[in-house]
């Protein structure tokens, strides 16, 4: 079976799948809309700076377009916002290959699956600082948590 | 509790021989080969819970504690499992020989037979240079000639720099586990000597819980380092990445990166060079890709290492005589490899865009290492060759072999200048599945871009700029090009030309969790769906190229490099080293250093 077979004969389920993203109210954004070229004022080997606006964003409603990473395990609560398209190792099964500037995003509902190489936007509430997951023990350093996420 | 070793240990008979399966698995396995006086963990795994007294383990038919000079331990219940073990850690054999060791628990018994060997009694070279390009296969070196020598009435313009060397020898690749290796295990022989098992790194495969709790073998960095040489692990992939992190690190699990962070500077090697700073900073550091607050660049500046994070810095601390431990940290992630760095100033180079090449961190590497008067042992790695090749993207893993061989170049003309006493050794860790199949003719007709392929005559030349003095054409989208393709792929959409954007990314993960052409390339002019040959689903689903079991090359000179010949193991480069370094040298006495724990 081709792909574009498999693209058509897959639309039932996508579009179950994305159901809860079109109940999204596609009212004005509250959210302020954040980009990964926002997000740094500059990315060094010796650690990255936030840019004034991130920071001034920070505990309020954003909004972010990227990518979401495979999650490394499937359970996860979280998931790996990306600028582009990733394609993690699937056998080293590490987030050794992530790039540094990546956005952990923390959902409010159950994660619905998503194409990978389809754009996403998130919205929810910006964290910043780091924070160890606790139940895989995953670092991240910029998270929307309670969010949501929409397809553009 | 401690296994009360019997003295008394009954030498098993050829009876011994034909009970029940053993089960018992002994660690180092059989047909180790073991340089005499190098330190290694003995591991002994029964299949259910052992009584103790039962429990016999000889060497030679003598106990293993006078062999070994300290008893083992019986671990009762490994890891909380009904499985009992036996563990001597950090223990060395110094006298050449065929070792037999036979474990038993009094129903079932297992036999395995080590070689421990010596060296010559004086060193034949006074430094090693071992190059690995990841990944680089027969193609590679074959596309990177054509392109950085240009070919006139069949012949080549001229030879790359590792072609010229007296010696060769084909490598076989295979590790305990497989007859295909991953960078990790395939790094590891050439390290230590001895096969492991793919992910892991310094240790055998052994069946602990914990991925550091694995019965570990000695590297040669520590084995140079203990005998006073300096010793250096330069990359352009991140430091903590498979290939420099085997010259260090004892993990059964190569995304240990935080761990062989430590294990880097435990080791103490001086001269340390790659991407992958997350790993060193602090959690609470912004960027910082560590679980915890340990600060390596703060602990490693203390150790007195000079820290690099640009060419210009590590120039800069590379010409200062003072500097004998230099840390280089350049990315984030990988350095960039040439074709980007130089040319297309894609991937981070305008985030990083004072980045080092590779020969520009071995000369730097050189410079440093070259004022330990007793010799060094450095091992350069090309990597990005390998990653270039699981994405399939052939122009990159080619540019990135021409400047493997710059490095090589570099290495030679620095070895003949300073006393011609320098082995120096050219191999890859695996191989890919690619091969040079002819060009792609733009210019052929019709806009059906298969049928621009030429294959035999119609191949004819590319027709790429002549390289300019790096070795590089300064023009890679050229009408007549390269056609180099992948043997196992994954779907993806074949462009049949240059990634001038950045890095291809041939497939990704849909929804369904099946791995699938990355629709990105889909309207490139000419593009075509490949249906792929690997899994696509599943935890082996494959996003990327695979390596493949090919046996690899290996070109050699300077002292020493006359035993690489013919068809050799892996693991006989890193006996090739010993023996040129004398690293346990016979003919006199070789005392028993304490042992560091």
């Amino acid at each position: 079976m081709s792909l574009r077979n498999k693209k058509s004969g897959g639309l039932p389920r996508r579009a179950f799948l994305y159901l809860p993203l079109l109940a999204l109210p596609h009212v004005a954004w509250a959210a302020e809309a954040l980009s990964f070229d926002s997000l740094y004022k500059s990315i060094g080997v010796l650690g990255v700076k936030y840019s004034d606006r991130a920071v001034a964003l920070k505990g309020r409603q954003v909004r972010m377009r990227g990518y979401m990473a495979p999650p490394l395990k499937p359970e996860s609560k979280f998931f790996v916002l990306t600028r582009e398209p990733v394609s993690v190792c699937p056998f080293c099964a590490s987030d050794a290959d992530w790039p540094v500037d990546i956005v952990v995003i923390y959902l409010k509902g159950a994660l619905a699956p998503v194409n990978f190489s389809q754009r996403i936007d998130v919205e929810g509430t910006l964290e910043m600082g780091s924070w160890t997951d606790p139940h895989t023990g995953f670092v991240s350093q910029v998270r929307i948590i309670d969010a949501e996420v929409h397809k553009p | 509790m401690r296994f009360a070793p019997s003295l008394l240990a009954v030498a098993l008979s050829a009876a011994a021989f034909s009970l029940p399966a053993a089960a018992q698995t002994i660690f180092p396995l059989n047909r180790a080969e073991i340089l005499a006086g190098s330190h290694f963990d003995f591991k002994v795994e029964f299949d259910g819970v052992v009584d103790p007294a039962q429990v016999k383990v000889t060497i030679n038919g003598q106990d293993h504690a006078k062999i070994l000079g300290k008893p083992a331990q019986l671990v009762a219940k490994e890891d909380g499992k009904a499985v009992s073990s036996l563990l001597l850690r950090d223990v060395s054999i110094g006298k050449p020989g065929e070792y037999t060791v036979t474990a038993t628990d009094g129903s079932t018994s297992k036999s395995v037979t080590w070689h421990v060997y010596g060296t010559p009694a004086k060193a034949a070279a006074k430094n090693v240079i071992l190059f690995v390009g990841d990944g680089f296969s027969v193609a590679h070196r074959t596309a990177a000639r054509i392109l950085s020598k240009g070919i006139e009435d069949g012949k080549y313009k001229g030879k790359l720099a590792m072609d010229e060397m007296p010696y060769m020898a084909l490598l076989s690749t295979a590790g305990t586990d497989s007859i295909i290796t991953d960078s990790a295990n395939a790094a590891h022989a050439y390290t230590t000597g001895h096969k492991s098992c793919v992910n892991a790194l310094g240790v055998y495969c052994s069946r602990a819980a914990n991925s550091l709790d694995h019965p570990k073998v000695e590297t040669i960095a520590s084995l140079a380092k203990r005998r006073g040489m300096a010793v250096g692990a330069v990359t352009n992939s991140e430091i903590e990445d498979a290939t420099p992190a085997a010259m260090v690190a004892h993990t059964r699990r190569r995304s240990d990166f935080n761990d062989i962070v430590g294990m880097f500077f435990d080791s103490r090697i001086d001269v340390i060079m790659g991407g992958g700073s997350p790993n060193f900073l602090p959690k609470s550091t912004p960027g910082s890709k560590r679980s915890d607050e340990l600060d390596y660049i703060a602990l490693f500046k203390q150790a007195d290492y000079k820290l690099a994070t640009t060419k210009s810095e590590m120039i800069a601390a590379a010409d200062d005589a003072k500097t004998t431990k230099l840390l280089g940290l350049y990315n984030t992630g990988n350095v960039d490899g040439a074709l980007d760095l130089k040319f297309l100033k894609k991937g981070s180079v305008t985030k990083f865009p004072d980045q080092p090449d590779v020969p520009e961190e071995m000369k730097a590497a050189l410079k440093v290492l070259s004022r330990n008067k007793n010799g060094f042992v450095l091992m350069v790695e090309s990597a990005r060759i390998d990653k270039y090749s699981h994405s399939m993207d052939p122009e990159r893993a080619i540019y990135d072999t021409i400047m493997l061989d710059n490095a090589v170049k570099l290495a030679k003309d620095w070895a003949k200048a300073n006393g011609d006493n320098t082995l120096i050794m050219v191999t890859a860790d695996h191989a890919h599945p690619v091969s040079v199949i002819g060009t792609v003719n733009d210019d052929a007709p019709g806009t059906d871009m298969r049928n621009k392929v030429g294959t035999y005559e119609d191949a004819g030349f590319p027709n790429y700029p002549a390289p300019n003095a790096e070795g590089y054409p300064d023009k890679v989208d050229v009408s007549r090009r390269i056609r180099m393709t992948f043997g196992a792929t994954p779907d993806y959409y074949d462009t049949f030309r240059p990634y001038m954007d950045g890095e291809n990314v041939p497939a990704i993960k849909s929804a369904e969790g099946v791995m699938v052409a990355n629709e990105k390339y889909k309207d490139v002019p000419g593009a075509v769906l490949r249906v792929g040959n690997l899994p696509n689903k599943g935890p082996r689903g494959a996003n990327n190229g695979v390596h493949s079991g090919d046996d690899v090359l290996l070109t050699a000179m300077g002292p020493g490099a006359e035993r690489v010949h013919g068809q050799m193991e892996n693991t006989d480069l890193f006996r090739v080293m010993a023996e040129a370094l004398a690293l346990a040298p016979q003919g006199k006495a070789t005392p028993m250093k304490a042992k560091k724990k």
